[in-house]
């Protein structure tokens, strides 16, 4: 079943590039940044978070720019291993955060999808099937063949998300931005969510649209500066906001 | 980073990922990244070869270019040395022919190891994957682009009647060390490189240091015996000398072949101590 469980997790970021000498005074009066044990300038992008997401569950991540709603997202998506706390996934993780989302650029579009199938373990007729399942949801056609740097957003939105959601995740993870293509193809994304969602999986949306919340998600969790502001079904939050 | 890599479909066991900082559980993690990563090879080779053709595409002779620059490399230097040196071109070619391809596979696998993790960072970002598979990549790439330069040695071969006697059967053990040391170097600089970025600029200048003070161009014979032990000192001359010592040498010397699997045996530690201990830290460097 799938299932989100984080107790205590915090991320924090080294600036390793930076001097942490110079910048040492200016930045202890922010709580965010500090310098830590061998000097250097760390900024804590989570703190002490501490939420469950079931079975079912659409969540909606709000909070201003820089909240650490990405970062969660990566966090969750097994990028970064926590610097404290504990994080228990259940499921099969799609990601969808950034555009690229792994993906060759110097690849055709059909390279990639067969890159994503040997990075499944898929071989034969599970590797052709996703082939043959993300070239027909991302209808995408000649394109396929061709180089995906050549694509436009749009397109490469479709890849993505068609690669993300068509082995069934079970946990999606998504950067709103993600629901912004043409309006044929958002139709069947949107109905490809809402299968999923209605299958009881995961669903866990970064967005500062708030129809989009309202549309999709039932419960919301509010970041500001690294902690959680707020958590609990989505008119209650927003309300409160 | 288990979690997904050890199965996508829904009707499999359902994938589980968990950390929890107070247990990090380093080892079992790093062996995890391993095992699955060699079990991915089929991913490592396919991103080789997308690598190979990026480089490539437009080029008509592609890698081979490389085959042609190293064999102007070694009919010019074999001309000019041979002189130098005041040795028959028949004797002195092989040596040279194979060193030279050698010593090329050895620098262009570290000087890329430098890059492999940071030219990794945009894919290390986006989908948990086996750190392995990363540096394997890179270790595939290489060997594909060395490889071209395989048949130069068999012309050499060839044109000179030099053949080598049973002790030839030895080179496949020799290749074998040198992929071995290939993959530990390219974890252990790919991860300094990833954390310290003068690490490259460090590598570059050893590597040109290193195949002059390398018995690439000259032979291990031409120093005087007292001075010839202190070659045993340089690690790129021992492992050189596993694949030179089949191919030209009768074998090599014993204690080279010893002391390239001490050096061995010494990277792979190392590496294997590095990637433990900072393998979950490798997304916050790239």
């Amino acid at each position: 079943m799938a299932l989100i469980e984080a107790e205590g997790l915090t991320i924090a970021f080294p600036f390793y590039h930076l001097g942490a000498r110079s910048l040492k005074k200016r930045l202890l009066a922010n709580a965010r940044l500090h310098t830590d044990a061998s000097n250097r300038v760390v900024v804590t992008a989570l703190q002490e978070m501490t939420f469950r997401i079931g079975r079912g569950e659409r969540v909606a991540l709000v909070g201003p720019n820089g909240a650490g709603k990405t970062t969660l997202l990566r966090t969750l998506g097994g990028i970064y291993e926590p610097a404290g706390g504990r994080l228990r996934v259940e499921g099969a993780v799609g990601a969808l955060i950034d555009l690229a989302s792994g993906m060759e650029a110097d690849a055709t579009g059909r390279e990639n999808i067969e890159l994503r199938a040997l990075y499944r373990g898929l071989a034969g007729a599970e590797r052709q099937q996703l082939v043959a399942e993300v070239a027909a949801f991302s209808g995408l056609g000649d394109f396929l063949d061709v180089p995906i740097k050549t694509y436009s957003a749009g397109m490469e939105v479709r890849l993505a998300f068609a690669l993300a959601t068509a082995m069934r995740p079970q946990v999606l993870l998504m950067d709103e931005w993600f629901l912004a293509g043409d309006s044929a193809f958002m139709e069947r994304a949107q109905a490809r969510l809402a299968e999923m969602v209605g299958a009881a999986d995961i669903l866990v949306i970064a967005t500062h649209d708030m129809t989009v919340v309202r549309r999709w998600c039932t419960r919301v969790i509010r970041l500001e500066g690294g902690r959680i502001t707020a958590d609990g079904p989505v008119e209650a939050v927003l309300a409160a906001a | 980073m288990d979690g997904q890599a050890s199965g996508g479909l829904a009707e499999r066991a359902m994938p589980v990922l968990e950390h929890d900082a107070g247990r990090p559980c380093r080892r079992q993690r790093a062996i995890a990244d391993l095992t699955t990563g060699f079990a991915r090879w089929r991913l490592a080779w396919a991103l080789a070869w997308l690598d190979i053709r990026h480089r490539y595409r437009g080029s008509v002779l592609g890698p081979f270019w490389l085959t042609i620059s190293t064999g102007a490399m070694v009919a010019g230097l074999g001309f000019i040395y041979s002189r130098l040196f005041r040795v028959e071109p028949a004797d002195y070619l092989p040596h040279l022919a194979v060193s030279l391809v050698t010593w090329n596979l050895i620098s262009l696998t570290v000087q890329d190891a430098t890059g492999s993790l940071n030219s990794a960072g945009r894919m290390i970002r986006q989908l948990p994957m086996p750190f392995t598979v990363h540096a394997l990549r890179a270790v595939l790439r290489n060997a594909i682009v060395s490889l071209h330069n395989a048949p130069l040695i068999l012309a050499v071969f060839l044109l000179l009647g030099h053949a080598p006697g049973p002790e030839a059967l030895l080179l496949p053990l020799g290749i074998a060390l040198i992929l071995v040391n290939a993959f530990a170097a390219t974890m252990l600089l790919g991860m300094l490189c990833a954390r310290f970025r003068d690490i490259g600029q460090i590598v570059a200048s050893v590597m040109q240091f290193g195949f002059f003070m390398t018995p690439v161009l000259w032979r291990p014979s031409q120093l005087s015996p007292e001075l010839q032990p202190l070659l045993l000192l340089n690690p790129f001359y021992t492992v050189l000398e596993t694949v030179r010592g089949p191919l030209v040498e009768g074998g090599g010397p014993l204690a080279a072949w010893l002391a390239a699997l001490l050096y061995t045996a010494l990277l792979v530690v190392a590496a294997a101590a590095f990637f433990v201990r900072f393998r979950g830290r490798i997304a916050y460097w790239v």
